[in-house]
């Protein structure tokens, strides 16, 4: 168990290094030199060749390439992101900042996916080749199909602009009503493609467990067919669900972006679309890596607890 | 054979989904034939217009007619999800081929890559990518490209893997076939089903996420008429105009369910177990 632990930290890093890797491949090769972004759209005038030179030293462009990515690896592993070209600000600071309204938007969904996902699947499940079974399944390949922008707008366009019931964008803090209001349609917009996979996941799940001998038995002594159903056969269901469940996380968190670019709420996905839209590379770069991370760190937690949870998983 | 194809358009599902990538495809070989409107024609008369005789899916803020930028934008989608899932397919077949068929050290650091791949949430790596290489098509091609690299290399390795020690290909070994011949005509075409699948259920995710981009103002630049690019400038004008959305909104939801609903049933088609 231990040596797992130990390896899993290890490859994590491996990965970790990995990321950071193709990130700076991936600015460093793209067309265009960051400091002619930097200087053309505001700058008005010509920049002189002396200014360039002093900027592309003070941001280390000058160095060969090597040298760059050694100093870009120590500064990331340190958690020193750089600084935002359009106002200066170090971007970790920004990111730790805005990280909690997209962890709670995250949660939300995956609260949302959870709870619509599993009671769908159980009642389909239950009612194998029904009509609810059928209906459910249907509407469940309908919400992986719609793309998670469309339904924002929509949900946007009914609930806000037509119906006025929700308001449109923006966040509040804390547990008032007025911020779960505002939490209720971007947390629906993302949680719903992960829910219709869970309904998928969790009637095929409870198929399987519905056909043991236990379930049976239980039925036989005469156990009420909901107490069946929730207490031995859901429960011992749950183990793949919580395995996806985890791993949604780390998918919920990078599709944030969408959700929040559309309903304006205030976390690291709409800092990595005005990063997008400024060209502010070292807010894109930064965002993308602290977002890989922590999807990195959650499939490393959901891989440990999955040992925890389940004795049986062998680790060789 | 003939009893699988029977099988696979069973289902009404199935036979919907046939016929909406059929449309999709005529619409994107047909666009000019089909089109009503030259796609980037500008009427500021004829500003955010209703559904119409003339203009079947209305206008937009600029007067263009939707209905023609929503067959123009087949064109687009159609070549993204082909290009894409087509490149991506190449390279991840072959790193898989590769790595299952030599294993050891080969194997593990090509796996690795895959693994920091797989680490990046997919529509991450397209955003970084996109962002990188600038706006157009190219980019965005290469990006969902990359995107799909992953699932195709551990699918095809996965085939290879249960293959390679097939006696046809202990034969051919044995007869002297040479390495390549060997991965090519032995061991990709009997592990193809598998990748087909994954390149069905692929073509949906790719056109998603390239719309997905042009939402976001990565990915192809306007005018030209894709469908997410469409859905993007359409929210400001979805209030006073709410058909602005419906077109390309209906055209990719569309799209991606036809995709989702054949990768299913090529699935349960091939799938030796049914």
């Amino acid at each position: 168990m231990l040596s797992f632990v130990v390896r899993r930290l290890f490859f994590s890093f491996f990965v970790v290094i990995g990321v950071l890797t193709l990130v700076f491949l991936s600015m460093h090769f793209a067309p265009g030199d960051p400091i002619d972004m930097l200087i053309s759209p505001e700058g008005g005038g010509r920049a002189t060749p002396e200014l360039v030179a002093q900027l592309r030293a003070k941001y280390g462009l000058d160095q060969p390439l090597h040298v760059q990515y050694g100093r870009y690896l120590k500064s990331a592993l340190q958690l020193d992101l750089g600084r935002s070209i359009r106002n200066d600000r170090p971007v970790t600071q920004e990111l730790v900042r805005l990280f909690p309204a997209t962890f709670q938007l995250t949660v939300a969904s995956l609260l949302v996916a959870a709870l619509i996902g599993t009671a769908v699947g159980i009642l389909a499940a239950v009612n194998k080749g029904g009509f609810i079974d059928n209906a459910s399944m249907t509407v469940a390949l309908l919400g992986v199909s719609l793309p998670n922008f469309l339904l924002g707008l929509l949900l946007m366009l009914l609930f806000a602009l037509h119906l006025g019931w929700l308001p449109p964008s923006g966040r509040e803090p804390g547990f008032s009503w007025q911020a779960i209001r505002h939490l209720i349609m971007p947390a629906t917009t993302l949680g719903v493609a992960t829910a219709a996979i869970i309904a998928r996941l969790v009637r095929s799940s409870m198929l399987d467990v519905l056909k043991e001998d236990y379930v049976r038995t239980a039925a036989a002594k005469g156990v009420r067919r909901g107490t069946v159903i929730m207490r031995h056969a859901f429960r011992n269901a749950l183990n793949p669900i919580v395995t996806v469940l985890g791993l949604e996380f780390g998918v919920l968190l990078s599709g944030a972006v969408i959700a929040e670019s559309i309903f304006a709420w205030p976390g690291v996905g709409r800092y990595l679309i005005l990063g997008i839209n400024g060209r502010d590379f070292p807010v894109v770069q930064g965002t993308v890596i602290f977002i890989a991370v922590i999807f990195v760190l959650v499939n490393l937690v959901v891989d440990l607890l999955y040992s925890v949870l389940d004795p049986r998983v062998q680790y060789s | 054979m003939r009893r699988r194809l029977r099988r696979f358009l069973r289902s009404p599902l199935t036979i919907f989904a046939v016929i909406v990538v059929l449309l999709l495809l005529v619409a994107a070989v047909f666009a000019p034939q089909l089109a009503t409107h030259l796609p980037n024609r500008q009427d500021f008369r004829a500003v955010l217009q209703p559904p119409s005789a003339t203009h079947w899916l209305g206008t937009d803020e600029i007067g263009r007619d939707i209905y023609s930028r929503v067959i123009f934008g087949a064109r687009i989608s159609v070549t993204v999800g082909l290009l894409s899932v087509g490149l991506g397919g190449l390279i991840g077949i072959l790193i898989g081929l590769v790595s299952g068929f030599y294993g050891g050290a080969v194997d593990s650091v090509l796996m690795r890559l895959i693994d920091v791949l797989l680490a990046f949430p997919g529509i991450l790596l397209a955003i970084l990518l996109a962002t990188a290489l600038g706006a157009g098509l190219v980019p965005v091609i290469i990006a969902v490209a990359a995107y799909s690299v992953p699932t195709f290399a551990r699918v095809m390795r996965g085939s290879v893997l249960s293959v390679r020690t097939r006696e046809f290909v202990e034969a051919a070994r044995a007869a002297g076939v040479r390495d390549a011949t060997l991965l090519v005509r032995h061991i990709f075409l009997n592990s193809f089903a598998p990748v087909l699948v994954y390149a069905t259920l692929l073509m949906g995710g790719a056109i998603l996420t390239a719309a997905a981009l042009s939402f976001l103002g990565v990915g192809v630049a306007p005018p030209t008429p894709e469908w997410g690019a469409m859905i993007s400038t359409a929210r400001t004008y979805m209030r006073q105009a709410p058909h602005v959305i419906l077109g390309p909104g209906v055209a990719i939801f569309v799209t991606v369910l036809a995709f989702n609903i054949l990768g299913d049933a090529l699935r349960d088609a091939l799938d030796p177990k049914n």
